[in-house]
């Protein structure tokens, strides 16, 4: 029986910038590595915090630095996130990042580390933690249409039966989610190379086809520019061409099938960028799992879609990411990291419409609250992109 | 009836192997998804899950195809029935 998503709800926060969430985290976000430490032990000290560490944020400049920032900001402003707390190594980065989470209307607060140290620097961001878990804690969930509800898909550790079957599952369940109106991304740029002619032709308009090509030609430049060969090892990964992947164009077909056949590409995005309507947007991004989730969970999505062949195990801190397999040794071997079995689809003890449906109702219940195989294993990859080298 | 290998489309040269544990000269059933018809072939290699056999005799030099297009070249001729993956088939990208 299908879903009738029009007259569909779900359970979760209203956020203060009408944005919908379905879960309720209160970050501490540091503004760089070095402030990695004193955000773990606000996150030790109050139960229901989480530190966000990364690997970088000190001596970046330019784009890589905007990027930087965009995708921390974005982070902050997810609609998953009910409070944030900031701390940098010196006061002026992180008054921007909190200037920028400011604008969404959610609690935030900024520590600088210098001429406080470390301790006194916890010792202050503790208490601000302490309020802001209280306050999240009080927050009561509403019910919101379905349509409110953000979706991201991006998949990993491919094979052969990504593109048969766990890819187009995410492209039925793509095609009635966008006719009914909802806002989804894809992206994965250097993985679309053999198949890019069938993504431009389903730009919407010849404006965001060109857009789309300026993007995934800029990409193929860098691919060109660097490679030191036909990139074997990459692009299919070890782990692709153990699945049965042979060429960069036979994962690019599979990975294509997760925009269905009926979506239209409505807009392009830069790294990071919150889409401005509804529709499904294409992202320019790393194909790099961790950090195209990173990158969708900080433009706001609020749910993932991750079909995968022979089982990566990603997860993200603030963004549940739901995953389904078609490949039975990687259900029979790694069934706790895989939240949708779509492996009757190719002994068609099920059709296509049907894995739709499960992905579907997973997604419902995921965004009533049901935790997903990796928010339940303790995965939060944040990966940030870099752009080039620090200064 | 098991299903033991599928082929997205009937003009494809290569079907992909969806059981575990499939040995040379065993008789198997195909699933052509698109046409949604059924096929008996022979394997001539070990293929693992997930890996492709060739469906059509294919020459050094000839484009594969799958889901009715190009994924690489041949380089190597490859008899149907047999193993085809990165020892047999390139890219024609990068």
């Amino acid at each position: 029986m299908a879903m009738n998503l029009k007259a569909a709800s779900f359970d979760g926060w209203r956020r203060e910038n009408g944005r919908m969430g379905v879960r309720n985290h209160v970050i501490i976000l540091p503004v760089d590595d070095l402030s990695n430490a004193a955000a773990q032990a606000v996150a030790n000290n109050i139960q229901g915090a989480m530190a966000i560490p990364h690997a970088y944020g000190r001596l970046q400049f330019g784009a890589d630095l905007d990027l930087h920032f965009r995708t921390l900001i974005g982070t902050g402003c997810n609609p998953n996130v009910a409070a944030v707390v900031v701390i940098g190594i010196e006061p002026g980065w992180t008054g921007k990042i909190v200037e920028g989470i400011a604008l969404s209307g959610k609690p935030v607060e900024g520590f600088a580390i210098e001429q406080n140290g470390d301790i006194n620097t916890i010792a202050s961001a503790s208490r601000a933690a302490y309020r802001m878990v209280k306050h999240a804690s009080k927050l009561k969930k509403v019910k919101a249409p379905l349509v409110d509800l953000w979706v991201s898909t991006k998949c990993g550790e491919s094979d052969t039966t990504s593109g048969l079957a766990s890819c187009p599952t995410v492209g039925n369940a793509f095609d009635k989610l966008w006719e009914a109106g909802h806002t989804l991304v894809f992206g994965e740029t250097t993985e679309l190379t053999g198949g890019e002619h069938l993504v431009a032709a389903r730009c919407k308009t010849p404006e965001i086809r060109e857009q789309f090509m300026a993007m995934f030609d800029r990409y193929q430049r860098v691919i060109e520019a660097n490679k030191t060969s036909d990139l074997s090892d990459s692009q299919p990964t070890k782990g692709n061409i153990e699945g049965g992947l042979t060429t960069i164009e036979e994962k690019a077909l599979g990975n294509i099938t997760k925009i269905g056949k009926k979506c239209t590409v409505d807009g392009v995005l830069d790294k990071a960028e919150e889409p401005t309507g509804p529709g499904l947007w294409f992202m320019d991004s790393s194909s790099a799992a961790a950090e195209m989730v990173t990158l969708c969970a900080a433009s706001g999505y609020a749910v993932h879609f991750f079909p995968t062949g022979q089982g990566n195990v990603i997860g993200n801190p603030i963004l549940p990411v739901i995953k389904l397999t078609a490949n039975p040794r990687t259900q029979r071997t790694m069934s706790e990291h895989v939240d949708v079995d779509v492996t009757g689809l190719l002994q068609k003890r099920i059709n296509m419409d049907e894995a739709g449906e499960a992905l579907l109702d997973c997604m419902l219940r995921t965004a009533d609250g049901e935790l997903t195989a990796a928010e339940l294993l303790g995965h939060r990859e944040f990966s940030l992109t870099r752009l080039y080298e620090s200064a | 009836m098991t299903i033991h290998f599928v082929v997205h489309d009937e003009g494809d040269s290569v079907g992909v192997v969806v059981v575990e544990g499939l040995t040379a000269s065993n008789r198997i059933n195909g699933w052509i998804m698109d046409q949604d018809k059924m096929i008996e072939f022979d394997a001539k290699s070990d293929i693992p899950i997930g890996h492709k056999l060739a469906i059509k005799a294919i020459k050094a030099g000839d484009t594969i195809f799958k889901y009715g297009i190009d994924i690489g070249r041949a380089i190597a001729d490859i008899a149907p029935g047999e193993h085809l993956h990165v020892h047999n088939v390139k890219t024609k990208r990068w």
